[in-house]
């Protein structure tokens, strides 16, 4: 078998005498969504910024297509293929869709020497993008603000896909969102999977997990608890084991000794 | 999250509320009321006239240089309170190097510039590394500053008034892009012409009244351009905006934000030194209480434009339009004959109409509920 799109081995953290991850392991295939659930306090927060290049981990690698990962900065890993959309999903309410979607990658043209802002472009590539997602804007000058939360998400999301993505991070996407909405999200990450962009969903609802994943990582203290596919394990086991994993010996069996 | 079951229901605005969201469109209904006003109370006074038109243009352009600075710096999510001693500051600097040290006036224009440059830097710098306020940072610049500009001229000539600069200023090539005036051939002709008016009698008969446009009201014509276009046209503007929006989400997706700020507070500097040379090179001289208050005027003309004082919103031409009712308002209350005291209390007003207006516009845009 080829190696996976995308792969984080044993990784470890240390904060001084604090061990925030101690050993998390899993991978994601292209056009594959997996889901990493946790409770408050297992460490998903740490393990995000261990992906997108903000820690630097103390022990462990991370793996693109087979290749050893260094990132330098949270930069260099949206330049390397791995994109985060965090909670505040780093959009501004008060610009434009259009100014928000190039927030930071301004399409340029040059006149006399000067970098302008290819309004144009930016606004047809912003339209285009949007109804790709299913999402109509009233147009590309349109205020972030005026957007529903679930749309919000779907432009951060968008926004990574655009701009070269090919492991898609999303922290907790449906998290203050309500039904409908989160049923928008969702359907916007199985289009992205079905894109063929890997896609880590980070969550602690397993209904919403369940929903969109194709395999489970179940995080506790620190530590990747085991891997399961998709049918092979019901939502109470999932919930059981986020809790702290108590029947953990029972748990066993049904992941098949991934543990 | 208090948006979340508004998609359906908010699909329909009117243009009316879409106009609404636009950041100049209250300086513009001001622009218009103010001129409308004076039209009526103060038409026979002369400030229609060329000369009064001069008058309260180089007022306003005099607001105009430094809200423009001030308005880039509040959209990037800082203020500067240090205007108004910078401005003293910058003067008394230029005077200083140009007629106690006796250095040409290019030269003493060109040291004040850096110096301000670099102090504007030096605040930017202390806020972005010590993530304190920008309020309580310029706050103790304002102190600071004006503190140095009483106490070097006393230090050195035991006064709080340098002159004589006029005369150093003489044929000075950069002296006169300040100090200058530019159209004179045309108001001469015009004068000829008899279409405006001439000084009657007096060695200066035959002289149009208005002999030129000011060096002041191009620098500010010139700064609202750049600084409009900068902000809308290039990707460093939509740098500005993400800045002040949220720095955080800014960060997020690359945007070099403590530079940006920084080189808004550098901006704002030299805003304040631009007008300080202007000021010299009018007045002949330099003042230790010059550009007093000059720092909330500034924040004043900004605000009634319809930037919003929390950042990432704003707009150039509102800031310059604000600047033009505050010209318009101080010079045309003076014509119309009014106690010039109640311009405070209507600045005052005009602030507040202008500040409740901006939040409600905010609510709008942001789908916030109070």
């Amino acid at each position: 078998m080829s190696s996976p799109l995308f792969e984080i081995r044993d990784i470890q953290i240390h904060f001084g005498t604090v061990i925030a991850l101690g050993g998390v392991s899993f991978n994601v295939n292209a056009g594959e969504c997996h889901c990493l659930l946790g409770d408050n306090g297992a460490g998903k927060s740490t393990l995000i910024k261990t992906m997108s290049g903000v820690y630097t981990p103390s022990k462990g690698e991370l793996y693109m297509e087979g290749k050893r990962l260094n990132f330098k900065d949270p930069r260099d890993a949206i330049d390397q293929g791995v994109a985060t959309v965090y909670q505040d999903l780093a959009l501004i309410p008060l610009m434009s869709v259009s100014r928000n979607f190039f927030m930071g990658n301004e399409p340029t043209k040059s006149l006399f020497g000067l970098h302008l802002f290819d309004h144009e472009f930016a606004n047809t590539v912003t339209m285009d993008e949007m109804g790709k997602m299913g999402i109509n804007l009233r147009g590309p000058n349109q205020a972030v603000g005026t957007l529903s939360g679930g749309e919000r998400q779907t432009v951060a999301i968008a926004r990574a896909v655009y701009f070269g993505a090919k492991v898609l991070i999303l922290d907790e996407p449906t998290s203050a969102l309500g039904v409908r909405q989160t049923a928008n999200v969702l359907a916007t990450v199985d289009r992205v999977r079905k894109s063929g962009i890997a896609v880590v969903f980070i969550t602690h609802n397993v209904r919403h997990a369940l929903a969109v994943g194709d395999r489970f990582t179940v995080l506790n203290r620190g530590k990747t608890l085991g891997t399961a596919v998709k049918g092979e394990i019901t939502p109470e086991q999932l919930q059981d084991m986020m809790a702290g994993g108590q029947d953990l010996v029972e748990l066993e069996e049904s992941l098949g000794g991934t543990v | 999250m208090n948006t979340a079951s508004q998609d359906e229901r908010v699909k329909k605005i009117s243009s009316f509320r879409q106009a609404l969201v636009r950041p100049e469109l209250g300086s513009i209904a001001g622009t218009i009321v103010v001129f409308c006003f004076f039209g009526f109370l103060a038409f026979d006074s002369g400030m229609f006239s060329p000369r009064g038109i001069m008058n309260w243009s180089t007022v306003s352009a005099q607001f105009m240089i430094i809200a423009v600075g001030a308005c880039l710096l509040m959209i990037a999510g800082e203020f500067d309170l240090s205007v108004g001693s910078m401005i003293g500051f910058a003067g008394m600097m230029i005077a200083i190097f140009s007629t106690t040290l006796g250095w040409p006036v290019w030269a003493a224009i060109i040291i004040s510039f850096l110096l301000c440059i670099t102090l504007g830097a030096l605040n930017g710098y202390i806020v972005v590394k010590t993530g304190l306020p920008s309020f309580i940072v310029t706050l103790a610049f304002l102190f600071i500053l004006r503190g140095f500009t009483i106490f070097f001229p006393q230090l050195i000539e035991r006064k709080t008034i340098i002159g004589g600069v006029s005369d150093a200023a003489e044929g000075d090539w950069l002296g006169s892009l300040f100090g200058g005036k530019i159209g004179q051939p045309i108001f001469q002709w015009l004068a000829d012409q008899g279409l405006i008016n001439v000084f009657e009698r007096g060695s200066r008969a035959g002289q149009p009244i208005v002999d030129g446009i000011p060096a002041l009201i191009i620098w500010a014509i010139l700064l609202v351009m750049v600084g409009h276009f900068v902000l809308t046209r290039t990707r460093f503007g939509n740098w500005i905006f993400a800045s002040g929006g949220d720095a955080q989400a800014a960060r997020y997706v690359g945007v070099p934000v403590n530079r940006v700020k920084i080189l808004m507070f550098m901006f704002s500097a030299f805003c304040a030194c631009v007008f300080a040379t202007c000021q010299v090179m009018e007045f002949g001289s330099a003042g230790a209480d010059r550009g007093l208050l000059k720092e909330f005027e500034a924040i004043i003309a900004v605000v009634i434009g319809g930037a919003l004082l929390t950042g990432g919103y704003g707009s150039v031409i509102g800031a310059a339009l604000g600047a033009l009712i505050f010209g318009v308002v101080q010079q045309g209350l003076f014509f119309a004959g009014v106690e010039s005291s109640l311009f405070r209390v209507f600045l005052g007003l005009l602030l507040l109409a202008a500040v409740i207006l901006n939040t409600y516009i905010r609510r709008i845009i942001t789908g916030e509920r109070s």
